[in-house]
């Protein structure tokens, strides 16, 4: 009763217009050019957690990373190593610009896809699902290797049509609130949705250990909550969907550091 | 906290700066207690009376998410053979049971100092018991404001 | 069936004198299931937690904890310790079930 209220004062609240969005080469303009990482709506308590590696209890699904990231899986017999050798250098930069475009495949893939990707088509082993904790804990030591590097992801050419996908989602209203992702990333944040402190909604700090859950979450279940929070239908983790707004997200952080893996609330 | 609130930036930074006032004033450590809790402290505390002083309960003030609250318990003592502090007894007073951790120390740490991570449900008091080696009691009680995200899934 | 106790992690300073009180913190990997949440279905899920850390320095008991559910997911426990000679730590952790998991380190001096 009290969440739908607020949230139909706040769309309400909002003004501004869908804009029509061109496609094609035209630079995209971006709503937020100075982005602020989400670290800067959480609490001194939240980020001595991150900040130190040891309290990050999401060191403890790196450790797991790296174990695996050597572990012989799958009809193949190889690990990840076998051809990526050392992931402190091989690595080293992936989470920033990733997603990415696949030429062979067509299409944009986000760090899980790829990790995946490689498991089935080089190693013989089954995909990890979305969101497990396997996979979790591969990519949070892949993305790891990227920590403080800025983000920035390639949209362009072939890949410009993915992030057109991405964007047109990110703007559009939906759930029983009608509400856009904007709507509370873009013009409210440093408000207040009840407790909660809206941020600008940017991607940099994932994976990310959510004190909430208690556990490291991929940002495709954070998208999750937040469709669910204006009462909509989300599409599945790992849908075409998902993947391009996942793309769209990171361009829209373009330039923050890679704080993967953050702690939020 | 039901309504947006604007000015834009002053929410974080009051936050923030509340947050980071870590020197708490202590509750008085008398103020009545639940049944529940009361009864177990009581179990702890037997026929003695429990003294004010000595212990240091370090908490935030505000924890954003009442799943992992860091806390610091240390206590005033030399930690010999002959004066030490035997046990760390912590309980929260508005979970569904107060007991939340016994810590047994010994003369071999050189300083009585705790750290760990627990669950609050709600705002609520944090209660600390002491145990000495000579037998006396000491106490501490702090209040944690805990603001559970309500939304975002 | 118990929830695995995950791999421990445990962090001594580096350059340590003898004399001088240092802290050692220790993390692991555990759920530590409250007993008060239900499933999906409205079944309670049973109490799963880590009840005991236990830290022993050349076999000797030196600190060890009682925890609760109240202890958050992933327990993160610190304690000081008074150097004086090099030696062995043991660590142990003990869940509901009576299954526990160790890790050494050695203390070593300047
Ligand atoms: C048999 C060799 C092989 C194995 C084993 C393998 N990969 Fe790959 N990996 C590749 C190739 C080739 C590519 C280039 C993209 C493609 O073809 O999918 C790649 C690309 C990647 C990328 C994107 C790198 C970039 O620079 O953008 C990531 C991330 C990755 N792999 C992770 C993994 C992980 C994690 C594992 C283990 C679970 C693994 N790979 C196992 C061959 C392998
Ligand atoms: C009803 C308000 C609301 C809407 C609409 C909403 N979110 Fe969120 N979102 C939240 C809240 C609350 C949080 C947690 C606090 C914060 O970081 O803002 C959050 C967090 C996030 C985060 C994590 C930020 C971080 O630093 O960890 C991302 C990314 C995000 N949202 C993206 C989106 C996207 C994409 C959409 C549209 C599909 C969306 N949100 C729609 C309320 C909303």
């Amino acid at each position: 009763m009290k969440i739908g209220m607020v949230l139909a004062g706040l769309a309400a609240a909002s003004l501004s217009a869908v804009v029509a969005f061109a496609e094609g080469e035209r630079p995209p303009n971006r709503p937020i050019p100075d982005p602020q990482s989400g670290r800067h709506f959480a609490t001194p308590d939240t980020l001595a957690i991150q900040d130190d590696d040891f309290l990050n209890p999401a060191f403890l699904w790196v450790e797991e990373g790296e174990q695996a990231w050597n572990r012989v899986e799958g009809t193949a017999g190889q690990s990840c190593a076998s051809c990526h050798n050392d992931a402190t250098e091989s690595m080293r930069g992936v989470r920033a610009r990733m997603p990415a475009y696949h030429p062979r495949l067509q299409r944009v893939v986000t760090l899980e896809q790829q990790v995946n990707i490689c498991r089935t088509e080089r190693m013989g082993a089954p995909a990890l699902p979305i969101d497990s904790r396997p996979l979790n804990a591969i990519t949070t030591y892949i993305a790891l290797q990227s920590r403080g590097m800025p983000v920035n992801v390639d949209i362009s050419g072939p890949a410009r049509r993915f992030f057109d996908e991405g964007e047109r989602f990110y703007n559009t209203r939906r759930g029983q609130l009608d509400m856009r992702c904007a709507t509370c990333h873009e013009e409210n944040y440093g408000r207040y949705l009840r407790a909660d402190l809206l941020s600008q909604g940017m991607s940099n700090g994932f994976p990310t250990y959510r004190l909430k859950e208690q556990r490291v979450i991929s940002l495709q279940f954070r998208l999750m909550g937040c469709v669910q929070d204006v009462r909509g239908q989300p599409p599945a983790m790992g849908s075409e969907e998902f993947t391009n707004l996942e793309f769209y997200l990171a361009w829209r952080a373009q330039g923050l550091p890679v704080e993967s893996p953050a702690v939020r609330r | 906290m039901h309504t947006l609130k604007a000015p834009t930036r002053r929410g974080a930074m009051g936050l923030a700066a509340a947050a980071a006032a870590v020197a708490l004033l202590p509750m008085p450590a008398s103020a009545q207690l639940a049944p529940a809790v009361q009864a177990a402290v009581d179990r702890v505390r037997g026929n003695r009376t429990a003294q004010e002083g000595r212990i240091t309960l370090r908490a935030p003030p505000i924890a954003e998410n009442g799943n992992t609250v860091p806390i610091t318990v240390s206590v005033e003592s030399p930690m010999t053979a002959a004066d030490h502090v035997t046990r760390v007894h912590v309980f929260a007073t508005g979970n569904p049971t107060p007991e939340v951790a016994v810590f047994h120390l010994t003369p071999a740490m050189g300083r009585a100092q705790v750290d760990t991570r627990i669950r609050l449900g709600q705002t609520q008091d944090v209660v600390v018991l002491a145990e000495m080696q000579d037998g006396s009691l000491f106490q501490a009680r702090t209040e944690v404001k805990v603001t559970i995200g309500g939304c975002g899934g | 069936m118990a929830a695995p106790i995950g791999q421990p992690r445990v962090r001594l300073p580096a350059q340590v004198r003898a004399g001088e009180v240092i802290e050692i913190r220790t993390l692991i990997s555990h759920v530590m299931e409250t007993g008060q949440r239900r499933d999906q279905a409205g079944n309670v899920i049973p109490r799963d937690i880590i009840k005991r850390f236990e830290a022993k320095f050349e076999g000797q008991l030196v600190f060890a904890m009682d925890l609760a559910p109240a202890i958050s997911a992933n327990p993160y426990i610190a304690f000081q310790f008074r150097a004086e000679r090099p030696g062995r730590f043991e660590f142990t952790w003990t869940n509901d079930a009576g299954e526990s998991r160790s890790a050494t380190q050695e203390l070593r001096l300047a």
